[in-house]
């Protein structure tokens, strides 16, 4: 008989995720649901507002990928009214963006995902002069990696060890055969737990800078809300400017001396997460990080592009607007479509939901009927990932050099051939290489708006469209980013200065989906497949790989519309 | 205080190895961003109370184990520790359809939550979902989500409003139980007085511009460059109870008002219902907000018509700034001009 393995709560990730992989006669995964369990109805919550308040709405969305709904949102809206935001106000919104991404990624690495790949107890025996001098081999220049500095965290750890309670490290999965770190190595990753958890309340200062708080910094149509005067203490001035540039050089040795080297020193551990969880081999980018206006898509540090099958050497062109391209199946989610239609665009949005599944508290999900919140996004009836490997596979398969150039030296160090990024370690290990990237993409942003401002130009809002009574009476537009998740569309219709429909696909919906009426799986489903498992009462392997994908629920599954309403149609104006 | 330097070694073990209070950290309809703030704290750092102040036991935010494994935990500090843990609530529960819109580990949060607060010695409601409802229970609150205080009886509840709280209120609330081992004074609503008692606005570094009719009338106007009062723009600083004003945001960086943007009352119950947010208060209410789906979009066309321009005189701010605001006063869109 075979072994049914249930994981809910998935925890150390955002929102509520569960998961249910059978085992075959070798104790491999054979088959895996991914269901969402919650949803909070947003979009229609959204109905008949100011466009002009969406943003703020929409980036409750998430409190952790923070910014990026809001980003999504004022684009939608300036997009449906015609609006280009000034030139500060596209720089500073990539410099929020590029903060987001790399303080995000950090966090994820560290406190959701390394628990994975690091055995804390086993941190207990490690020797502190060893940990200093690998920590020294790993980063010659992270000046955190004296002895008496692990001496200090391993005194910390037992201390915490010996009051007997574990907290948030009680009952887990702690010598657990698939652990492979030495002692040392472990101390050096719980040394670094604590860096990081310090370190990232800083980096975010950015958005307070420019937003006035985190988590939800605002945002605003049109540009942003924070003036820009070199003659003013009360606007964004040297004071501030200096800030930033002081934030920004802490991110790039947190990143370049810290969070890359780790990642390659426990990667090494680790050769044979390169053969499990590939999944898909779909890949799907909307591209960002505009340097030329949001519609001059040539111009994006993050290039847009599809790929299908692992097939690097094609880059397929992706529409935002083009309405056959994207579209949501409910086979296995618990909705119906009226009419008996199995899939729909986006816009069409017609979403009743209907629960089918058990009554709670249940045991087990079939995977043969409905079983999740989520609806199952396809392109082009293509089951697609979304996230960092996936840009990091546009940006490589596209020829950019910067991209080659992270990737070959990461390949190089751990002496593994391109097709390795196919996997769970893969996965994780793109996060980390476009966050070289993004640290030194902040950096650029930065000099690219104090040179602005050495032009002259201090401009931060286009007010020309504020007022509702310039705008048309009825008009639609769409608004995307790449959130660390991945791909993120929004699209509006506004009538009568009001929102007449919201539609968001998120980069969560897209990952964690159900399967499609066709049974393609998603792409957590995928990669589970096949997946040997050491001991299935203790399901480490599977959160390797579904944490590999950085799971954030809320985002995924705030996606419905109740009762059964149909919502209008909405024709994209590109 | 006499004591003998002998015993000190002894003292200083006792309180060492004290037991830390045990805590589960319940999430439910929620977006986490309670979670990230309160890992933001500068003082004091989120390290120091996981690993020295508190034993977080259950937080399926930052916990080790998954699964059973994790729901085990819960279910035996219930058992062995009835009365002697804190439950932090991040999130509400959706009530309608027999809660079937947020389960946790087979069984609805609803559950999870009533189960959990039976035994808890104390409950903090985090943020404005837990407090309040928050943006999932704005109109027309398709999942029945309702706040902790709805559904909790007999518990003693401390409300922290916010969306989310700053990260100093929420360590400050949590530090207070443990360090006078009681929970601080609430006012009527269930809020921390130490943290909500006094309005953004009272202690806002703008107010001196408000009082001398300096409004910003338009983004990026020469207002905007010289930090002017936001209160033309929407701001809700005059109608929101909160520490922003005094202690910031980010280890006291900035606030929303001080880059620029109006306070939205992320504080406030039932905030996202008082919009358009970008429409200024005013003290006197003016029903027909919610009079037809059509009248909404052209009043506020003429209204915010009106509030960019240059035509709300002084008079009108004199007006609100003499009349001390109270506690019944509620944000309302300004639609009389």
């Amino acid at each position: 008989m075979s072994t049914r393995v249930v994981v809910d709560p998935v925890t150390r990730i955002e929102g509520h995720l569960r998961i249910e992989a059978i085992l075959d006669d070798n104790s491999h995964i054979g088959e895996a649901i991914s269901s969402g369990t919650m949803w909070r109805g947003i979009e229609v919550i959204l109905r008949d507002r100011d466009p002009r308040d969406a943003w703020a709405f929409c980036e409750r969305i998430c409190g952790v990928c923070t910014t990026v709904h809001a980003l999504a949102s004022v684009r939608c809206v300036e997009n449906a009214l015609g609006i280009r935001v000034p030139q500060n106000a596209e720089i500073i919104r990539n410099i929020m963006f590029l903060t987001q991404m790399v303080q995000d990624h950090v966090i994820h690495f560290y406190h959701l995902h390394a628990l994975d790949w690091v055995d804390i107890v086993s941190a207990l025996k490690a020797d502190p002069d060893k940990t200093a001098a690998l920590a020294q081999k790993v980063s010659p220049s992270f000046p955190l990696s004296s002895a008496g500095y692990f001496r200090d965290i391993a005194t910390t750890l037992k201390k915490y060890v010996d009051s007997g309670q574990l907290g948030i490290f009680q009952n887990a999965y702690w010598g657990h055969p698939a652990y492979k770190l030495p002692p040392e190595a472990n101390l050096m990753a719980v040394a670094h737990y604590l860096e990081a958890l310090k370190w990232q309340k800083e980096i975010i200062k950015i958005h307070t800078i420019f937003g006035g708080k985190n988590p939800h910094p605002n945002y605003l149509v049109g540009g942003i809300a924070a003036a820009i005067s070199m003659q003013s203490d009360n606007a964004i001035n040297m004071e501030r400017l200096n800030y930033i540039k002081g934030l920004i050089d802490g991110a790039t040795q947190i990143v370049e001396q810290m969070y890359i080297p780790d990642l390659l020193a426990i990667a090494s551990f680790y050769p044979e997460w390169t053969q499990v969880g590939a999944g898909l081999g779909n890949y799907l980018v909307y591209g960002d990080i505009p340097q030329n206006g949001i519609s001059d898509v040539s111009k994006f540090r993050f290039p847009r592009g599809a790929i299908l099958n692992k097939n690097l050497s094609e880059v397929l062109s992706v529409d935002p607007t083009d309405t056959s391209q994207v579209q949501e199946e409910i086979a296995h989610s618990w909705y119906e479509y009226s009419g008996g239609k199995t899939s729909l665009h986006p816009w069409e949005g017609e979403t009743s939901p209907k629960y089918t599944g058990p009554k709670p508290p249940y045991k087990q999900l079939d995977e043969n009927a409905r079983y999740s919140w989520l609806k199952s996004p396809r392109w082009k009836g293509n089951a697609m990932e979304v996230g960092p490997l996936a840009r990091m596979l546009v940006g490589y398969a596209s020829g950019k050099t910067e991209f080659k150039d992270v990737v070959n030296d990461a390949l190089g160090a751990l002496k593994l051939p391109a097709t390795a990024l196919f996997s769970t370690l893969g996965r994780t290990a793109a996060r980390g290489l476009e966050t070289r990237l993004a640290v030194r993409w902040l950096l650029d942003e930065y000099n690219n708006l104090v040179a602005n401002l050495k032009a002259g130009d201090s401009s931060t809002a286009d007010t020309s469209k504020w007022d509702p009574s310039s705008w048309p009476a009825e008009t639609k537009g769409y608004g995307f980013t790449e959130a660390p998740r991945g791909a993120l569309c929004h699209w509006i219709h506004i009538k009568d200065a009001k929102i007449a429909n919201y539609q968001i696909v998120v980069p969560s919906t897209w990952n964690a989906s159900p399967k499609d009426g066709k049974g393609q799986r998603g792409a957590y489903e995928s990669a589970l497949i096949g997946t040997p498992m050491a001991d299935p009462q203790r399901p480490l392997e599977i959160l390797r790989t579904i944490h590999s994908f950085d799971p954030c629920l809320a985002c995924a599954s705030h996606v419905i519309s109740p009762d059964g309403r149909k919502l209008s149609e909405v024709v994209i104006v590109p | 205080m006499g004591l003998d330097a002998a015993m000190l070694p002894q003292v200083v073990s006792a309180l060492e190895t004290k037991p830390r209070l045990p805590v589960i950290w319940l999430h439910g309809l929620e977006c986490t961003c309670c979670s990230e703030s309160f890992i933001r704290s500068s003082h004091p750092i989120a390290q120091d109370i996981i690993l020295n102040m508190i034993s977080l036991d259950y937080d399926d935010t930052l916990q080790a184990a998954a699964g059973f494994q994790v729901e085990e935990i819960r279910q035996k500090l219930i058992k062995e520790h009835p009365g002697g843990y804190l439950l932090a609530v991040e999130g509400n529960a959706p009530t309608a359809d027999g809660g079937v819109y947020c389960t946790v580990g087979g069984d609805t949060f609803l559950n999870v939550l009533t189960e959990t607060a039976e035994h808890a010695k104390a409950i903090i409601a985090w943020g404005s979902c837990a407090s309040n409802g928050c943006v999932q229970a704005a109109r027309p609150n398709p999942t029945g989500a309702k706040p902790v205080h709805q559904l909790i009886s007999g518990k003693p509840i401390i409300n922290v409003p916010g969306c989310p709280p700053i990260a100093e209120v929420m360590t400050g609330v949590l530090t207070y139980i443990l360090t006078f081992d009681a929970l601080p004074e609430l006012d009527r609503i269930g809020r921390p007085k130490m943290f909500y008692g006094q309005r953004i606005h009272d202690k806002c570094y703008r107010r001196a511009f408000f009082d001398a009719g300096q409004f910003v009338e338009a983004w990026d106007d020469e207002g905007a460059r010289k930090g002017w009062c936001l209160y033309k723009m929407g701001c809700r600083g005059p109608t929101t109870y909160n520490s922003c004003s005094t202690f910031k945001w980010n280890n006291g960086v900035s606030f929303p008002i001080g880059s620029g943007h109006g306070c939205i009352g992320c504080s406030e119950a039932n905030f996202w219902d008082n919009g358009p947010f970008y429409q200024r208060l005013s003290s006197v209410v003016v029903p027909g907000i919610e009079a037809t789906p059509d009248k909404i979009g052209t009043v506020l066309g003429v209204a915010t018509a009106i509030g960019v321009g240059a035509h709300l005189t002084a008079t009108v701010a004199h007006r609100l700034s003499k009349k001390p605001l109270t506690d019944k006063d509620q944000p309302t869109a300004d639609k009389s001009e």
